[in-house]
């Protein structure tokens, strides 16, 4: 006889846990992901305690030597270690795109799901506005904005900031759009909430899973922007040890054959971005594994 | 009037208040520029008196919305300012500048499609598998590097270790005269003049920016052709043509590839725009004279007649191309309009 009191085990895959769990046993790109994710927070956190040298601190008797044990990136043309400013820039460069990520966020939020659940004018003007900033090369509107502003670690920020406004606010509109006349949603207002309360309450929270997909693909890229903003010139000024810079420096060298200069700071860029596109990804196979590319 | 007609006329409409706006914010930003025009213009030697005058003269001494009527009024006649730097009109050194960019830009396009589409296709068809694993590691590499920095390592590859590249220095090596001018585009210049050793050397000279540009622009278009041709190969029809008893590649090329192809030319469109941002950095690093250099070169001594007309040509260009593309599909695909 087959025991039929016995409950089922629930079937791996039907907690969220368990379907995180799953997609990452299925993925293991995203895994490498998460681990590369804490080095760099580890980097941005502990790194200037931990770091051998002071990055700052120029040595003109050992000024552009190769790699080697004392200096594991070698040493620029001051003689500062390349090491220790790389790992200590992974401070401000996190710092500015995570700001950066946070602001755009925010504001692309509220503007987002002021025109999805009034629509109307509201929505009209916003789309217009967004088209207009979208209509620019991205990369020239934060230049044309960074020169405009001034040229500061916050300016860069802002900058940063508006060019992504629109991505989160496309997104929240639509995801407030297709629900501001749900089940749920008018159940609420009838229930006597108000229609902010609604609105903050119970229709963005579901708006938050794919914008965190876009955060994360986003991050990387306001990586990218600061860093090419200090390349040209604008933003962060030496001797900041910021990536950008660095590789900015160290392109006056490369043709003469000192690579260490440029090719360590821009290969730390390049991992912090992969990071960041590698999670984008990875968490969009979480969220909603149908729209993977 | 026709459906299709009346949504073409409805798409251009669409864009008016797009370049209403562009020209909005160009004036605004470049407003906002550090330093004063007038007292650059009138020299270090002028007095107050002076700088009013050329203050004046210029029509920085207006309020500021009569001087956006007075910009307006020179744009309609196609008058973008005079750059302080170079001394000639803005137009012209932009219209001087527009063929190195472009010519860039479109060889990078070309080189990334060549590589990007089929790898696209590759990973469709073999989709979970190591294959399609590694083109996307493979191609979020290639987003996730700076281009400038990936300029920079091809350089030391290239030029310094394995000598193959000419010295990253423009567009032509001084050894050569550039073409007479018909186009701009210097292999199209260098062929039609029957000058195959300059064609050579302009192509030597172009290969490692374009493939700068080529790396960041593979990773979109890889995507957007494996997620089309997914859900191509996923349709009705082609389950029907392969019921049907066609063989494979003519399923793969002759029906699912077509139909992909619609959604790759609309990211196109959109990987044209940031490879035209991207352009400003690797045009620094290979001192490359385009407008993208010829934009920082602005922005540092805050020289706003050329800044504004660079960033409105940006725009402009950008928006007219995505014109073009969306009126193309309405012509080119016979479901829209209909309903």
């Amino acid at each position: 006889m087959v025991d039929m009191t016995t409950s089922q085990p629930a079937r791996k895959g039907d907690t969220t846990l368990g379907h995180i769990a799953y997609v990452l046993k299925d993925n293991p790109v995203t895994m490498l992901a998460f681990a590369m994710l804490a080095f760099f927070l580890g980097c941005a956190v502990f790194g200037p305690a931990l770091v051998p040298y002071d990055p700052l601190a120029t040595n003109a008797s050992r000024a552009l030597e190769a790699p080697s044990w004392d200096h594991w990136f070698g040493t620029d043309n001051l003689g500062r270690d390349v090491f220790s400013r790389v790992i200590v820039a992974t401070r401000l460069d996190l710092t500015i795109s995570v700001a950066a990520v946070a602001l755009s966020f925010v504001i692309g939020s509220v503007l987002g799901s002021i025109a999805g659940y009034w629509g109307g004018w509201i929505d009209a003007v916003l789309n217009r506005c967004l088209d207009t900033i979208m209509a620019f090369p991205l990369f020239v509107l934060a230049m044309g904005v960074v020169a405009a502003l001034g040229n500061t670690v916050e300016n860069i920020i802002y900058a940063t900031a508006i060019i992504n406004i629109p991505f989160y606010a496309r997104l929240v509109r639509a995801e407030v759009n297709i629900r501001r006349n749900a089940g749920f949603a008018q159940a609420a207002k009838l229930a006597g909430n108000s229609d902010l309360r609604v609105l903050a309450v119970h229709i963005f929270p579901n708006a938050l899973p794919p914008m965190m997909v876009q955060v994360s693909l986003n991050l990387g890229w306001a990586i990218l922007n600061a860093a090419g903003l200090s390349f040209i010139g604008l933003g962060v000024r030496p001797p900041t040890p910021e990536w950008g810079i660095m590789v900015a420096e160290g392109a006056n060298f490369i043709v003469s054959g000192e690579w260490w200069l440029a090719v360590f700071p821009g290969l730390w860029l390049m991992l912090a971005v992969f990071t960041f596109n590698l999670l984008g990804d990875g968490l969009r196979d979480i969220v909603d594994p149908r729209k993977r590319t | 009037m026709s459906a299709r007609s009346k949504m073409i006329l409805g798409r251009v409409a669409q864009a008016i208040p797009v370049v209403m706006g562009v020209v909005v914010i160009s004036f605004l930003l470049t407003r906002a520029l550090p330093g004063d025009p007038a007292a650059y213009f009138a020299g270090p030697a002028a007095d107050e008196a002076s700088i009013a005058e050329i203050r004046e003269a210029l029509g920085l001494d207006k309020p500021l919305f009569q001087q956006f009527f007075l910009y307006v009024g020179d744009l309609a006649r196609g008058d973008l300012g005079t750059s302080l730097t170079t001394g000639q009109t803005v137009m012209s050194d932009l219209a001087a500048r527009l063929p190195a960019s472009l010519e860039l830009t479109l060889v990078a396009l070309l080189l990334s499609c060549a590589i990007a589409i089929p790898l696209g296709v590759l990973a469709a068809t073999r989709p979970g598998t190591w294959v399609d694993h590694m083109c996307r590691v493979l191609v979020t590499a290639g987003v996730s590097m700076p281009t400038f920095f990936t300029g920079i390592v091809l350089i030391y590859v290239f030029y310094y270790l394995a000598g193959l590249a000419p010295s990253p220095l423009g567009r032509l090596d001084f050894i050569y005269l550039s073409p007479p001018h018909v186009t701009g585009f210097y292999l199209i210049d260098a062929a039609l003049a029957g000058d195959w050793e300059t064609w050579f050397g302009a192509l030597k000279q172009l290969i490692l920016p374009a493939t700068t540009l080529a790396l960041f622009t593979l990773a979109p278009i890889a995507r957007m052709t494996r997620a089309a041709m997914l859900s191509a190969l996923s349709s009705d029809f082609i389950r029907t043509a392969r019921a049907a008893g066609l063989g494979s590649r003519k399923v793969l090329y002759g029906y699912a590839f077509r139909n992909a192809l619609l959604p790759v030319v609309t990211t196109l469109g959109m990987v044209f725009s940031f490879t035209l941002g991207a352009n400003v950095l690797v045009e620094k690093v290979f001192a490359w004279p385009g407008i993208g250099s010829y934009a920082v070169e602005a922005l540092v001594v805050s020289d706003y007649a050329a800044v504004q007309g660079f960033v409105l040509a940006m725009a402009l260009l950008f928006v007219a191309l995505n014109l073009v593309i969306d009126i193309a599909y309405a012509l080119i695909d016979p479901r829209i309009g209909l309903n």
